[in-house]
């Protein structure tokens, strides 16, 4: 039987899969694309490390101001954890060929991004996610370490709260398979695709790890946690990086005002700009005076992307600009092990989980680091769980067979009358606009409504595409499904929060609140009925 | 505004609205609106995953970084197998990436300067969307060529100060390898991210000449005399 599955094949499976592998175990790594084509190959900006190589820094600095960013709902010693170990992880990274940047006596470069003390995030150009990735993916081949590509994740196989593997659709042949290990770790990413067209993640960010631990009776928590990036290209939500302000640009409505200091914390940036569109204002970014020759120089590929997906040059026009969606600090509940809270012998890494370092806001850098540095952590504790688990004896289990005739139905008998593409256009920008910059108890409880009812519907909703092989319309059905069930606990979550903490914002309730929600909130199924309470952070 | 697709069986045309700023747009738009079963891959929608290379009048591009025109006729990769319309398998490609060994094979401590670090910049901007290797006449009449990517990936790692034993990455770009490749630079035109294997490959000559290897091709002409 096969020690370790991984499901996800970004960053944080794919480094959990190469530690896992070192230490002796069979491994495979499972996902629903190309490894490559994860949304860790969209980070631009950096990975956190106090190497100190520009200016002065220290491991308790970066501990610091990661607190700091979360607002109390960090694990203190989650943490301290991986901001000691994040020399050791560029290390790491180093001996495998990540291309970094270099200082004057080549030392890897570091800079400054948001909230840091210092300049801490080590970088590759403005494509720091990407050589990670493929320099990770490289160094799989390297070990021969079995990779699945298009594979989507379909259930986990469940018994007596053990889980024994999951399983897949095949999306090439059409076929349901299953995949059974003595430990499983899941790394599938955010569920930022909740938010589409408003969003700078890929399509494939929808919660597809999260929601099968929901239906697997794990829990979730802080849901209600999503950062907000204040520049996007209004049309495209192409992201637009914080350093075209970090350079002198503005922010301007349209009547030409500036309306905020642009260097302010995303948040606050964010809010403030949502507020100019809420109020009827265009939103636009300002670069023009810093002229031709520096941002040719500086910004390149914002130029590229303006030009090619706004069709405005910012050298001589300003940009339309919008607040999107950008990171999602909720996941799925992990102890200090990155154990799944409610299940057994599966663990959560990466964007899908919530390790509680992030809190309710992420500073930037520090997400690759969490995808490198807990995914070896995750490696290191799923191969520490195979060796104390004796082969399973049980091999039947009937979740296969459910599974396979759920997918069959929707080939056979669900009829094609609503079109969910449309539906998913309408929530995402409803979640745009009443579960996103600034939360509205009312608009909130009305959107939970219309999730309920467009839920009610999916019977009538389904797949026109009825071929089994290379089936993307059953993908993206399942899919939204998945954003269906995710969106539900976001929607609830934030409800029940009335307060002010970090990237989540209220108006009716504009302040923290520690007295009542310094509390990590939870979410589980229990008969089938969605359950949750409030988890007092101990400080 | 019509665009026409390739589907194998039928060459299709549908209508798309003006205001798809990108090819990928108007796919989504025909998959979305008229016809379900149109398929291909995408995924980041901002030219960095690689999933959504297709051909446009001949041409590969990437669908969401291509600005459709009326009439553009759109077409899978070639030198893969198609799956279904514009979804190609890219497994056998990607075997390149094993077979060249483009990897650090012996890890050893260097100080990098920045300007090392230039010298292979763009090669690892390569986003794997395997447009080279569907441009490349190449495996036309070499289906076991490794490619234009994967040498470029060989070229980046070998080039690495990091690297302690260059030589075994060489070995294995040999056969099929550095060799084989004409230098016709289609490559180099159609790579979204202006990276230039064709140069790549020539300099992974002169490394294979460093470590005593020839031009195989060179070695069998026959200039009347019996060869050299």
């Amino acid at each position: 039987m096969l020690d370790i599955l991984i499901v996800g094949s970004g960053g944080a499976g794919l480094s959990s899969a190469l530690t896992a592998k070192q230490q002796g175990a069979t491994v495979t790594v499972v996902g629903k694309h190309y490894p490559t084509a994860s949304q860790t190959s969209m980070a631009q900006g950096g990975i956190n490390a106090s190497l100190g190589n520009v200016t002065p820094d220290s491991v308790q600095a970066h501990i610091d101001d990661t607190i700091k960013s979360a607002h109390e709902l960090c694990n203190k010693k989650m943490v301290e954890t991986m901001c000691q170990d994040a020399p050791n992880t560029i290390e790491w990274l180093e001996e495998l060929g990540v291309p970094f940047d270099r200082t004057q006596n080549g030392k890897v470069a570091q800079r400054q991004l948001g909230g840091a003390s210092s300049k801490r995030a080590c970088y590759a150009q403005d494509y720091t996610g990407l050589k990670i990735l493929h320099t990770l993916y490289d160094s799989c081949l390297k070990e021969g370490i079995e990779m699945l590509e298009e594979y989507f994740l379909l259930e986990l196989i469940v018994e007596d709260k053990q889980v024994l593997g999951a399983i897949f659709l095949d999306i090439v042949t059409g076929e349901v398979k299953e995949i059974r290990a003595k430990a499983t770790i899941l790394a599938t990413g955010g569920y930022g695709a909740l938010y589409k067209n408003f969003t700078t993640n890929s399509e494939g960010a929808t919660g597809d790890g999260l929601a099968s631990v929901l239906r697997a009776g794990g829990t979730l928590s802080d849901m209600e946690f999503v950062q907000f990036h204040p520049t996007a290209l209004k049309g495209s939500a192409t992201l637009i990086s914080e350093s075209a302000r970090g350079e002198g640009g503005y922010l301007v409505n349209s009547k030409g005002e500036r309306f905020v200091d642009e260097l302010l914390p995303r948040d606050v940036v964010a809010r403030a700009i949502f507020e100019q569109i809420e109020s009827g204002e265009e939103v636009f970014l300002d670069i023009r005076h810093l002229g031709e020759e520096k941002l040719l120089h500086l910004m390149p590929q914002e130029v590229h992307l303006c030009r090619l997906y706004e069709g405005v040059d910012p050298i001589s026009e300003l940009i339309p600009i919008k607040p999107v969606a950008h990171y999602t600090m909720g996941g799925i509940d992990v102890n200090e092990n990155l154990e799944v809270t409610g299940l057994k012998n599966c663990y959560a890494v990466g964007e899908c989980s919530n390790a509680k370092i992030h809190g309710a806001n992420r500073l930037g850098g520090n997400s690759l680091l969490e995808i490198i540095s807990l995914g070896r952590e995750a490696g290191k504790n799923a191969v520490g769980c195979v060796s104390q688990r004796t082969e399973t004896t049980n091999t039947k289990n009937t979740q296969l067979q459910k599974t396979k005739e759920y997918i069959d139905s929707l080939f056979e008998e669900y009829p094609y009358q609503k079109n969910f593409y449309n539906l998913q256009d309408e929530l995402g920008e409803k979640f745009y606009k009443h579960a996103g910059v600034v939360k509205d108890n009312t608009k909130l409880n009305n959107l939970l409504n219309e999730l309920r009812v467009i839920k009610a519907d999916l019977d009538d909703m389904g797949i026109g595409d009825k071929n089994r092989e290379n089936n993307t319309n059953l993908v993206e059905f399942l899919q939204f499904q998945n954003l269906l069930t995710i969106g539900e606990v976001v929607l609830d979550a934030s409800i029940v929060r009335d307060e002010s903490r970090g990237a989540h914002y209220k108006s009716a309730f504009p302040k923290k609140d520690n007295q009542h929600f310094k509390a990590h909130s939870l979410y589980w199924v229990e008969d089938g009925i969605l359950q949750n309470r409030l988890q007092k952070v101990e400080s | 505004m019509k665009i026409k697709i390739n589907r194998q069986e039928t060459i299709e045309e549908f209508e798309v609205p003006f205001k798809s700023t990108t090819l990928l747009k108007a796919l989504y738009h025909i998959k979305n609106n008229i016809d379900n079963t149109l398929t291909f891959s995408s995924n980041c929608r901002s030219g960095v995953c690689g999933a959504c290379a297709v051909r446009v009048n001949g041409k590969e591009v990437l669908a969401c970084s291509h600005t459709p025109q009326d009439g553009d006729l759109v077409e899978p990769l070639v030198y893969h197998e198609i799956q279904r319309d514009l979804k190609v398998n890219k497994q056998k490609a990607r075997k390149t990436l094993k077979s060249s060994t483009a990897w650090l094979h012996q890890p050893q401590k260097a100080t990098i300067s920045q300007e090392q670090v230039a010298l292979t910049e763009k090669q690892s901007d390569c986003i794997l969307c395997n447009s080279c290797y569907s441009s490349c006449p190449v495996l036309e009449v070499n289906p076991n060529f490794i490619g234009p990517f994967a040498l470029t990936r060989a070229y980046r790692y070998t080039s690495d100060p990091r690297e302690g034993d260059v030589k075994a990455t060489i070995d294995n770009i040999q056969t099929n390898g550095v060799w084989d490749c004409t230098l016709c630079g289609n490559c180099t035109e159609v790579c979204p991210q202006g990276i230039d294997p064709k140069m790549d490959i020539t300099m992974l000559r002169s490394t294979s000449a460093q470590f005593g290897y020839s031009d195989p091709n060179f070695q069998a002409m026959d200039f009347g005399f019996g060869g050299f």
